[in-house]
């Protein structure tokens, strides 16, 4: 089966196709991130304009770098959720549209399994059941997966993202968007013992985060060193971001921790826009070592948003034996635990 | 000649099929429901015509303006059936599809000019004027203005008279003094006008491939509020 997916829920165009015997065949992105940089972070309605421009230049790109005519496909997958609306509505009647019009099934997919199933893109796959920590600048969640559809909450964020969060940090220490990164960037200049920020909510049981006590605890400690201009000196920046990190990751480690005990699983899958991020990686895998844990993430293209992980998800759906029906219908807001856990 | 015409600019959502000088047409007024009706809407109509997709010698889409997230949902999908199906596409006015359904529907209107107006929201209409003599061009260019600016445009225009005007844009209270024949407030725009605009276009080779087409938002500079950085390195 041969599959093609569509990814329009935000500030990525991603378009790829997927091969059940093959394996990924080609897939290409269309970043707009300097479109958004001007303005500090996503315009939706610049995201949706972007993507009439883009989609089907990416679409023919793709087929054409893998040999792909119509006829070889089996199926068109687009993200209906969650997102932009705006945004979603582009990839999705794009895509419903060329399905219709190839003679083609078609699948209705969830942004966030497709980061979820994003690992299972790589040589050395990991398998059901595992513990997922989806992370990004929408998400914050653990999540008890037992197989394709079925998912358990087990945790979630009860306010800001953590990407979100670092987003957030990263403004006010004056970085460009998208700040995430580049506030890792900068606390790898920094000393990370010299400021001890809050790890919210590790005190107490659970699998809930909360980030946004951390986020008025880093504003804070900016305000204090701030200088003529509003700024903390360059080290102390750099400094401060080190301690937000640390703050973050060591946060999110415990929570992964304390969530494979709670399972029984020993594996860790994590994806989204966050897994990226090294000092998260280097730590979960030593302090996951301890628990007999494996740890597996995406290659770093694919944490971010991709068409990859929507080809993928989707083919295992149409697999699956489902189809979205010609009334194509975005859902802004989706809780991944909706989805139907039948079909595995 | 076969072209397969949709339109989702307003509330309405309405698709068409002109298939050799006859023109069928849904229309359905959908809210926010247009991404569930116009597929559904497109295969019963090319169903009932008994006409494919491969027949088809071109698709239409109202190009806007008007709503974004609204226009994009037809935009979207005729990017879709017609890249699958390679087949070109004839863009049109909106406006210019709003003024030929009136005109249409009003006979006794003949070929006076009709100034078509919709509501552009934030206290502002996106309007033209057309004749049917050249119905998909504005006599000046379609805009987006606040309607003391249209009221104005129009006083200082030397239109043959009598005028008409239609649109949801005419609700405005400023343009309450402006002097028109008759207004059709409530006049919606149909995809069997797209369709029948698309004709004169398709002549004039005005059809473009699907990765080219594009909407026509006229309001490009919304106040999206840019950033301001500290120090700038």
């Amino acid at each position: 089966m041969r599959v093609l997916g569509i990814e329009t829920s935000c500030d990525e165009t991603g378009v790829a196709i997927y091969d059940t015997g093959k394996g990924l065949l080609g897939h290409a992105l269309f970043s707009q991130v300097d479109l958004h940089a001007e303005y500090g972070g996503v315009v939706p309605e610049l995201a949706s304009r972007d993507h009439v421009r883009k989609l089907l230049p990416l679409v023919r790109e793709v087929m054409r770098r893998t040999d792909t005519h119509p006829r070889d496909l089996d199926g068109i997958a687009y993200t209906a959720g969650p997102g932009l609306v705006g945004a979603l509505m582009v990839g999705a009647c794009a895509g419903r549209a060329l399905a219709y019009g190839w003679g083609l099934p078609a699948v209705a997919v969830h942004h966030m399994e497709g980061h979820l199933l994003a690992p299972m893109l790589e040589e050395r796959p990991p398998s059901f059941p595992f513990v997922a920590l989806l992370v990004s600048g929408g998400h914050t969640q653990l999540v008890d997966v037992r197989g394709l559809g079925d998912y358990r909450l087990m945790g979630e964020s009860l306010d800001d993202a953590a990407g979100e969060a670092f987003d957030k940090a990263a403004k006010m220490l004056d970085l460009d968007y998208p700040g995430g990164p580049r506030l890792a960037a900068l606390a790898e200049k920094g000393d990370p013992e010299r400021f001890t920020f809050p790890r919210p909510m590790t005190d107490r049981p659970g699998l809930d985060f909360s980030f946004s006590g951390l986020k008025t605890y880093t504003l804070t400690t900016v305000r204090q060193y701030a200088q003529a201009d509003g700024l903390p000196d360059e080290q102390t920046c750099a400094d401060i971001a080190a301690a937000f990190q640390e703050a973050v990751v060591d946060t999110l480690v415990i929570k992964c921790r304390r969530a494979i005990r709670v399972s029984g699983h020993k594996t860790l899958v994590v994806a989204g826009g966050v897994s990226a991020n090294k000092l998260l990686r280097t730590r979960l895998e030593s302090r996951l070592r301890e628990e007999r844990a494996g740890v597996y993430y995406p290659r770093h293209e694919f944490c971010t948003d991709n068409g990859a992980m929507i080809a993928y998800a989707g083919c295992l759906r149409l697999q699956a034996g489902e189809r979205s029906g010609l009334a194509v219908e975005v859902r802004p807001r989706w809780p991944m635990m909706e989805l139907d856990g039948s079909l595995s | 000649m076969k072209i397969l015409a949709l339109d989702t600019t307003s509330g309405a959502c309405s698709v068409a099929l002109h298939c050799d000088g006859h023109t069928s047409e849904q229309f359905v007024r959908a809210e926010r429901d247009h991404t569930r009706r116009i597929l559904p809407m497109i295969d019963q109509v090319l169903g009932e015509a008994g006409v494919s997709l491969s027949q088809l010698d071109a698709l239409a889409v109202g190009r806007g303006p008007g709503s974004f997230t609204g226009l994009r949902i037809a935009i979207s999908c005729t990017q879709g059936l017609a890249f699958a199906a390679d087949k070109p596409v004839l863009p049109v006015s909106s406006l210019a599809a709003l003024a030929a359904g009136v005109r249409r529907e009003q006979p006794h209107w003949d070929a006076a000019p009709i100034v078509a107006a919709l509501d552009a929201r934030m206290q502002q209409v996106y309007w033209g004027v057309y004749t049917a003599d050249a119905p998909n061009a504005s006599l000046w260019p379609e805009a987006v203005q606040d309607p003391q600016q249209m009221a104005q445009r129009l006083a200082q225009s030397s239109l043959p008279t009598p005028v008409y005007g239609a649109g949801a844009g005419w609700h405005y209270p400023e343009l309450a003094q402006v002097p028109v024949a008759e207004v059709l407030v409530e006049a919606e725009i149909h995809a069997r006008d797209i369709a029948e605009l698309a004709l004169p276009l398709w002549q004039s080779g005005a059809a473009v491939a699907a990765e080219d087409l594009e909407p026509l938002y006229l309001r490009d500079e919304v106040a999206w509020q840019k950033r301001q950085k500290i120090r700038s390195k």
